[in-house]
This record gives structure tokens, C-alpha cells and sequence, in this order.
């Protein structure tokens, strides 16, 4: 058992379980301290337009800490968008990995399942390597499992909202499941929740905003870091059940008539 | 003539080819990890010497940024 402190993710021999989202920092030092301090060794990123005048690149404070970059679809709402946006990430930064997303709606940020399967399928046959941000429903999870996906990542919350996870039952139906790495990919609003998603079985947390726009973006992502850690190690340890009633800790024989 | 590079209509020599338009959107900025889409298409980044825009086309030049 101590042995799988280590997971495999799209070919990739992973020591951190956690994986930072590198939007909504205050600035590329915010998370170059944030990213050291998380421990993580997958950062994802946006493809959007050139600005010749911004200074300095995300791609630098993830090569100068040797952490892999993962491109995602954010922004797309049709299974087309996500797909030419997944192209042009392989173009741009030469690697066959998508954080998949297909946005059914603004103001919950769900994903839309119809048009994530879409884009999925197309993605695989395209060669690339898939790992879709999806609904915490285990029937999609599953579908999208057997058209070849490499993990699945349920939301636990919508995006940015710091609530948690809502529906921990469906995290737990969806690792059960799984055959891929499930990763909880949305929600997480401080360490205990990411903790909960380890405990509930997911193989790692994917998480930006609790980060990015915590008054102290380095010593959450720390936080994090534990958490996760933390959640795993609970996991792997077996947990007591849930009683409803007392069982005493210390033995009832020898007790004295006082 | 007249192109569509990130949303911005801009004047181009007749002729002129991908490969001229990002040189100029870059302006001398390091220019690592960009991709390319011509009226919506990707072009690989071995095509952009030889695939000349056409006027009226849209070019949109994409690089990772943070967010996600």
C-alpha cells in the first residue's frame, strides 16, 4: 500500500497529487512562489490572443521550475471550439495533452455533457490525450472513460466558487468506477475540502482560485499541499465507521467501585 | 490590402504571408510557444513561410497565458 504514494497520469510518473491552475494569480511571482510551494509538477494554462507588450510568460516560471504544462480548452462552448483550441495548443507548445472543456453555461460554468463527449471523441481520434472536465454524474464519467479518455475530472463545486464538494456521494459512485485517475477538478475552497476529495478515493485535486485569490497565495497552496497529502493518507489508512452511538475507548475491566 | 489579425483589421502588402504577419504582431518579442489559425483552421508553424492571406482573412495568433 505505501507504495502508491506515486500515481500515474497520461504516462506520466507523478510524486504530487495536486495540480495548480495557474489562473487568477496577481502576478507571475504570486505564482512562482504559489507553484514551489504546492509541490505541483503540472500547471495548466490558457491559449488566448498574443499581447506582444505582456511581460514575461507563464511557459518561463513553469520551465524555470521544470513543472510539465498542461494546455486547456477554458472559454469554449462548442465541441469545435475545443477542438481547434486543443490544435493550437499542440502547435504552440508541442505536446498531445488537453485539459478538456466545454462550457455549457456562464454563470455556472458547468460543463455541457453533449458537447464534451463531442469533442472528446474527436480529441482521441486525433491522438490526443484526454482529460475532461466534467459534471460529478458517474453515467458521463463513464461514458467518457470508454471513449478513451485518460482521466476524468468531476467538479466538486462550480468553478471559482470555493463551495466544496456538493455532491460527495457522486465522487465516491464516480471512483468506484473509474479505471482512469479520477481528479477533482473544480470547487475546492480551502485545505479541508481538498482533503474530503482524497478521502472520498480521488487519485489527485486540481485547483487554482483557492490559490490564486487567497490573501496569501503561498501558504494556501501549502496548505494545499498537506491537505492532500493528508486526505491520501487518511484514505490508505481505512478510516473508522461512522457510528451513530459511543464505543469507549478505554476498557471497561479493571475499573474501580469508587 | 486589408487582414484580420487577433480581431484587428490591419494593412498588409498583397502577398504578404503568415509567417510576415506574426513576425510583425511579435515586434521583435521572443514569440516561443505561438500557434496559428487561418479563418479558423490551425496552420502549422513549417506552413507559415509558404501560406500567403488572403485579403479580408482572419488570422488569429494564440499563446499560453495563464488561467485555468
Amino acid at each position: 500500500m505505501s507504495d502508491e504514494r506515486t500515481f500515474e497520469l497520461a504516462g506520466r510518473r507523478l510524486r504530487s497529487r495536486l495540480i495548480l491552475g495557474s489562473g487568477g494569480f496577481r502576478s507571475l511571482t504570486d505564482l512562482e512562489h504559489a507553484l514551489v510551494a504546492s509541490g505541483s509538477e503540472i500547471l495548466t494554462v490558457a491559449m488566448r490572443r498574443l499581447d506582444p507588450r505582456s511581460q514575461g510568460s507563464v511557459l518561463d516560471v513553469a520551465e524555470l521550475l521544470g513543472v510539465d504544462v498542461l494546455p486547456n480548452t477554458a472559454g469554449c462552448s462548442t465541441a469545435r471550439d475545443a477542438v481547434r483550441t486543443a490544435q493550437l495548443a499542440r502547435e504552440a507548445l508541442g505536446v498531445d495533452w488537453v485539459k478538456l472543456e466545454v462550457i455549457g453555461d456562464e454563470r455556472t460554468l458547468y460543463p455541457d455533457a453533449i458537447g464534451l463527449l463531442e469533442a472528446a471523441e474527436l480529441l482521441v481520434e486525433d491522438g490526443f490525450t484526454v482529460l475532461p472536465y466534467t459534471n460529478d454524474d458517474p453515467i458521463l464519467a463513464r461514458r467518457l472513460e470508454s471513449l478513451g479518455c485518460a482521466a476524468v475530472m468531476p467538479l466538486g463545486s462550480p468553478i471559482g466558487s470555493g463551495s466544496g464538494i456538493r455532491n460527495p456521494s457522486n465522487i465516491r459512485r464516480i471512483v468506484e468506477q473509474a479505471t482512469v485517475p479520477v481528479i477533482l477538478d473544480a470547487g475546492i475552497g480551502t485545505a479541508s475540502d481538498a482533503s474530503l476529495a482524497m478521502e472520498l478515493g480521488c487519485d489527485a485535486v486540481l485547483l487554482a482560485s483557492a490559490v490564486s485569490r487567497a490573501a496569501d497565495p503561498a501558504l494556501m497552496a501549502r496548505a494545499m499541499r498537506l491537505a492532500v497529502e493528508a486526505g491520501f493518507a487518511a484514505r490508505q489508512a481505512g478510516r473508522i465507521p461512522v457510528r451513530e452511538y459511543a464505543l469507549a475507548s478505554s476498557p471497561d475491566e479493571g475499573r474501580a467501585v469508587l | 490590402m486589408r487582414v484580420v489579425v487577433n480581431g484587428e483589421t490591419v494593412e498588409a502588402r498583397e502577398g504578404a504571408t503568415i509567417a510576415e504577419l506574426v513576425e510583425r504582431l511579435l515586434d521583435g518579442s521572443g514569440g516561443r510557444g505561438v500557434a496559428v489559425a487561418l479563418e479558423g483552421e490551425v496552420v502549422a508553424q513549417t506552413d507559415w513561410e509558404a501560406t500567403v492571406v488572403n485579403p479580408g482573412q482572419r488570422l488569429e495568433v494564440l499563446t499560453a497565458m495563464q488561467g485555468g
